[in-house]
């Protein structure tokens, strides 16, 4: 499986780490709506299709990538940072983080 | 020259001897042979014995999918088994032997198992062995038995003992594209894509590039097509961008595109040259894909179609063309389509005679008949082979008048003097790595034949792979292939001019005669048509069972002979077509693999180990090192004669009465920088450090999400923006990127930087009542007295002229300070601080007194906090902040959590003065023979110098509430049990006076 990572390019999944599924939502810190807490820990979709995951190039630019990865054909049809907007990107970059 | 070697042709060279053995006797081949090719051309005829009725068996095919002639090949001590005969280049002192017979391969004990064969029928040992116990020859307990009779006498090779010396070595590659399979089509496409620039891999499972252009008589651009496949192969040799791996075998193919293959780098020598490995094992990661993999010829399902002399037709027309050896001199061929009448003119202009053609079609076309009568081959249409005759070798065969409408047999059978016949069930295209790479075949009609599936990943099809079994229709393919797959569209010159025998490629819809007798399906493992329809009778129907319950198409084989004619005997017993049984998914590996090829380089211990900057003189002064994790860390520095509790004893009494001094380098550090690090610890910890004063430190407790304890440590403020966050060792990775989660996903406003800085910095903490004057006797720029640096207050100085960082913390429970430098100063501070300690008695000390002394002190590390407790299991809820939230607040309080029997951290003293054990459970009443209601655990126990005592750490039910009473442990595993009482965790000095001081 490759992944594309936006700062370095094609690279094999082994350098990337799976940091969950991206669907979680987290609770606004303070909330104390336990169902809210008890899904964003504990439920998951396990879709057979496409499936938003979070994984970090852990092996290279360390950064958290917003994957959509098929589970049928691990085939990957998004690969986005997971802070988002480009400029944080751009910042990301320009404050040397390689 | 050997009985039935031909003068002239073939690719081997006759001036060229070449000696080997098989099952001990002497023979000669030439360079150029396969052990299959020289063997058949010695005369033999008898290969191996079969898996199950230890049937003689001969050589069916000259390729990859052999199923019966399977020998082992020794070299040295080491036997590798079940090695297709067709697949090995003979070299000078190659040593086989044949398998699967006892004690001889011509004379085999088991072959007796040909008399009771309707009892070893399919499920044989299910139905004996697994079955309820009725009368002592049935069930498990026989089957335990008989065990060891059966699986020797049924199977394959024997695997040896002797340690594998060779080498093997794993490449990644990159491509565009990949070719595999280099008959006329793979080279087209290799050619072409090469032409357009692309970077090409060009593999072929053989020696020599080409397929069937090396036997297939036919002539490409006006030369024999095998003269054009080696001048087209030498054409793409040369080339920059084309890399040609002969031997090579593409065993998988993977997602992303990805395939694996292995190279047989020295399989074929007597000796590997200087730094060849045996096999090579090929990551390929390759753009686009060309699958030229062409096809197999399928056996005809008839009784007595396993006898040695019995073969593929094409098979023995390739053994005449490519090798110069004929199979037999009196052929008969047996076939349901046009092909096979193309060998037998190739073996009849070889020097054989063909007695006859048996075909099951009713009708020829001219074509067919004008072949027939070149060969002088009496032509034989709607007639069938019904029986085979002969032992060890073919004498003759039966037929009889067939009647392909209804599969009815009619007439008298007649006998037919022959040494050898060949069958021809039709073709299958291989389609293997196409099925791999994620997709369902399709069942084409015409051509009786599943044909590779609609492309799910970068991957287009050429030649007989896609059902194009014409050498024109395979050129036109691969180059069409090729230029797409490299991304071409030019309108090249024109296509090379093949010349050769007409023939239709459908074959009529016929694989099986049913006739009294055993008919083989599957060849390696005794499956016999009747086995089929034996296992359709007891309900096995779906295609899967039918291949589980008579183990059809296993092992080496993999259906690669025998998946078609076993598909359509189940399909006819179901009364339904072919598609509608389906077929297996193929999976990887398309042929056997070695394993040292999958490991290649990485065997062994493979670990990195991580030392740190003071290891040398650890080692030097007597530690012994302790591997923890990928670190390795001192566990004592014990002095001749001592035990390692006498050592670690002594060393943590002389830190409690003098001073200590223990590395520390391995703590996880992240620098934690920015304007809103203090705000990024308040949430990441449970406790404030937005309210920590520049020049101080805290202890911190971080939970997971779900509010169970994940990491401790200390944070160093070191200025308004920057913080020094110590992790456990174990942890550090963990909470690394923890903290980046949550900075890149959660919380990406937060204006923090996180940086891994554990190898930057030396640690060395020294504790002890002397341990503040061994500082102030080397420490400069700074005073270390209370006032400057009280507890968990931080200065900056130098020691011998390095600038340190010195902490004043306590793990041990003394007055005790970690003293950091730059790691290429450790040793050198750590040698200064052993230098000023030596007049106060400083001693070093090892992880077992760091963990005494944390135990006397009830501290928590990783056995405590084991993923499964919290924060006030471990009696740490005065950390829990109620001021602000922050990671795993709102889930540390669910009712699981807070639930009264909770296991509770706990000491424990040992009341008979024995030592305690790890992991021995804690119960309230003993029962030696019975272990039973657990209340907890021990996770850590020592020797207690300060107390006197075997003292441990331990999780117990509603701990808190039993301290004071009594309990045992009980450690049936290791035969410990005894009387402990519950006390506190904190065993010593609990109100913290000394580090205070």
């Amino acid at each position: 499986m490759l992944i594309t990572c936006p700062y370095c390019g094609p690279r094999d999944v082994i350098e990337f780490t799976y940091q969950g599924d991206g669907n979680r939502q987290r609770p606004q810190p303070a909330s104390q709506d336990l169902d809210a807490w008890n899904a964003y820990v504990y439920d998951r979709l396990n879709p057979a299709g496409d499936h938003n995951e979070i994984w970090q190039h852990s092996g290279g630019c360390r950064a958290h990538l917003k994957v959509v990865r098929n589970t049928l054909t691990h085939e990957i049809s998004s690969v986005a940072f997971a802070r988002g907007d480009h400029k944080a990107a751009m910042r990301h970059k320009a404050e040397g983080k390689s | 020259m050997s009985p039935r070697r031909i003068d002239t042709g073939g690719r081997i060279d006759r001036l060229r001897t070449i000696r080997f053995t098989f099952d001990g006797a002497p023979y000669t081949g030439h360079a150029g042979d396969t052990l299959a090719s020289a063997l058949l051309a010695n005369g033999v005829t008898l290969f191996g014995r079969s898996f199950k009725y230890h049937r003689p068996r001969g050589v069916l095919t000259s390729g990859v999918e052999e199923p019966n002639a399977l020998v082992t090949v020794l070299r040295g001590e080491v036997r590798e088994p079940n090695i297709a005969a067709t697949m090995v280049e003979i070299y000078d002192g190659l040593t086989a032997v044949s398998q699967n017979r006892f004690p001889s391969l011509s004379w085999d004990v088991s072959a007796l198992n040909q008399l009771g064969g309707n009892l070893l029928s399919a499920g044989f040992y299910y139905k004996t062995f697994m079955g309820p116990a009725i009368g002592p020859l049935k069930g498990t307990r026989f089957w335990m038995f008989c065990e060891h009779f059966i699986r020797r006498a049924a199977g394959l090779g024997r695997a040896g003992i002797a340690a594998d010396t060779a080498r093997y070595e794993r490449m990644n590659a990159f491509c565009d594209v990949l070719v595999v399979g280099s008959g006329p089509a793979g080279l087209m496409a290799a050619k072409a894509a090469a032409d357009q620039g692309a970077r090409v891999i060009l593999s072929e499972l053989e020696p020599h590039f080409g397929g069937s252009a090396n036997w297939s008589g036919e002539t490409i651009d006006g030369m024999p097509a095998a003269d054009w496949a080696a001048r087209t192969a030498s054409q793409l040799e040369g080339r920059d961008n084309v890399r040609l791996l002969p031997r090579t075998t593409v065993w998988g193919y993977y997602d992303g595109n990805t395939l694996a293959a292995v190279e047989r780098v020295t399989d074929h020598k007597e000796r590997p040259g200087k730094g060849e490995p045996r096999h090579r094992y090929w990551a390929i990661r390759a753009k686009s894909v060309v699958l030229a993999t062409g096809s197999f010829e399928r056996p005809l399902v008839f009784p007595g179609n396993d006898r040695p002399g019995v073969m593929l037709a094409h098979a023995a027309e390739r053994y005449a063309n490519e090798y110069g050896v004929l199979p037999g001199n009196r052929i008969a061929l047996f076939t349901n389509n046009d092909s096979a009448y193309r060998a037998a003119l190739a073996l009849k202009r070889a020097g054989a005679a063909i007695v006859a053609i048996v075909d099951v079609r009713p009708e020829l076309s001219s074509e067919m008949r004008k072949l027939a009568d070149e060969a002088e081959a009496k032509s034989l249409s709607g007639h069938a082979v019904v029986a085979t005759e002969g032992g060890k070798a073919l004498s003759g065969i039966k037929v009889q008048r067939f009647d392909m409408a209804n599969g009815a047999l009619a007439g008298d059978a007649r006998s037919i003097q022959a040494d050898c016949l060949l069958m021809s069930g039709g073709w299958s295209p291989t389609i293997h790595l196409a099925s791999q790479a994620g997709a369902k075949a399709e069942w084409n009609a015409a051509r009786q034949a599943f044909l590779p599936p609609k492309p799910t990943q970068q991957w287009i099809g050429a030649g007989a792979f896609t059902g194009s079994f014409s050498t024109a229709g395979a050129i036109a393919e691969g180059r069409a292939a090729g230029l797409a797959a490299a991304g071409g569209t030019g309108t090249p010159a024109a296509l090379p001019v093949v010349e050769a025998a007409p023939g239709d490629p459908d074959p009529a819809p016929v694989f099986e005669i049913r006739a009294n007798g055993k008919s083989f399906v599957d060849f390696q493992h005794d499956v016999t048509a009747e086995d089929v329809r034996l296992a359709h009778r007891e309900g096995f129907v779906s295609v899967e069972h039918l291949k589980r319950y008579t183990t059809l198409g296993m092992a080496t084989d993999q259906g690669k002979s025998s998946n078609i004619p076993g598909l359509a005997i189940m399909a006819e017993a179901l009364g339904k077509p072919i598609p509608e049984v389906g077929t297996t998914r193929f999976r990887p590996p398309f042929s056997a693999v070695s394993i040292g090829s999958l490991a290649a380089e990485r065997f062994g211990d493979l670990k990195p180990e991580r030392l740190t900057p003071m290891h040398d003189w650890h080692v030097a002064n007597g530690a012994t090192m302790y591997s923890a994790g990928l670190w390795y860390r001192p566990m004592i520095y014990g002095l001749s004669g001592e035990t390692i509790e006498q050592a670690y004893v002594r060393e943590a009494k002389a830190t409690r009465e003098s001073a200590g001094i223990v590395d520390v380098s391995t703590l996880g550090k992240i620098a934690v920088q920015g304007p809103d690090a203090a705000e990024f610890l308040d949430r990441v910890y449970t406790n404030m450090f937005s309210t920590l004063a520049v020049g101080k430190a805290r202890y911190g407790l971080m939970l997971r999400e779900d509010g169970l304890a994940f990491d401790d440590g200390t944070t160093w403020r070191l200025g308004e923006q920057d913080f020094l966050m110590t992790t456990t060792t174990a942890n550090a990775g963990k909470v690394m990127q923890h903290l980046e989660y949550f900075l890149d996903v959660i919380w990406p406003e937060l204006k923090v930087h996180v940086t891994s800085v554990t190898d930057e910095w030396a640690g060395a903490a020294i504790g002890g009542p002397k341990a503040r004057a061994i500082l102030a006797a080397c420490v400069t720029g700074t005073a270390v007295d209370n006032a400057t640096l009280p507890f968990m207050g931080i200065v900056r100085g130098k020691i011998s002229g390095v600038p340190v960082m010195i902490c004043r913390l306590s793990f041990s429970g003394e007055m005790a300070f970690e003293v950091y430098s730059g790691a290429g100063y450790g040793t050198h501070v750590w040698e200064a601080l052993i230098e000023a300690g030596k007049p106060f008695g400083l001693v070093t000390y090892g992880l077992e007194a760091l963990g005494t002394m944390r135990i006397e002190k009830g501290h928590v590390t990783g056995a405590e906090i084991d993923g499964r407790t919290t924060a006030r299991d471990l009696h740490l809820d005065w950390m829990l902040s109620k001021k602000k939230p922050f990671i795993g607040s709102a889930m540390m309080d669910r009712e699981g959590l807070i639930a009264p029997d909770r296991l509770e951290l706990v000491g424990l003293i040992s009341l008979d003065n024995q030592p305690l054990n790890g992991g021995a459970h804690i119960v309230e009443t003993l029962d030696e023979a019975n272990p039973h209601d657990s209340i907890g655990h021990i996770t850590a126990c020592c020797y207690s110098p300060a107390l006197g005592k075997y003292i441990a750490l331990a999780l117990v039910k509603d701990g808190k509430a039993r301290r004071g009473r009594r309990a045992h442990i009980s450690d049936p595993l290791r035969g410990r049990f005894g009387p402990v009482e519950i006390v506190s965790n904190h065993f010593f000095d609990p109100d913290g006076s000394r580090m205070h001081g």
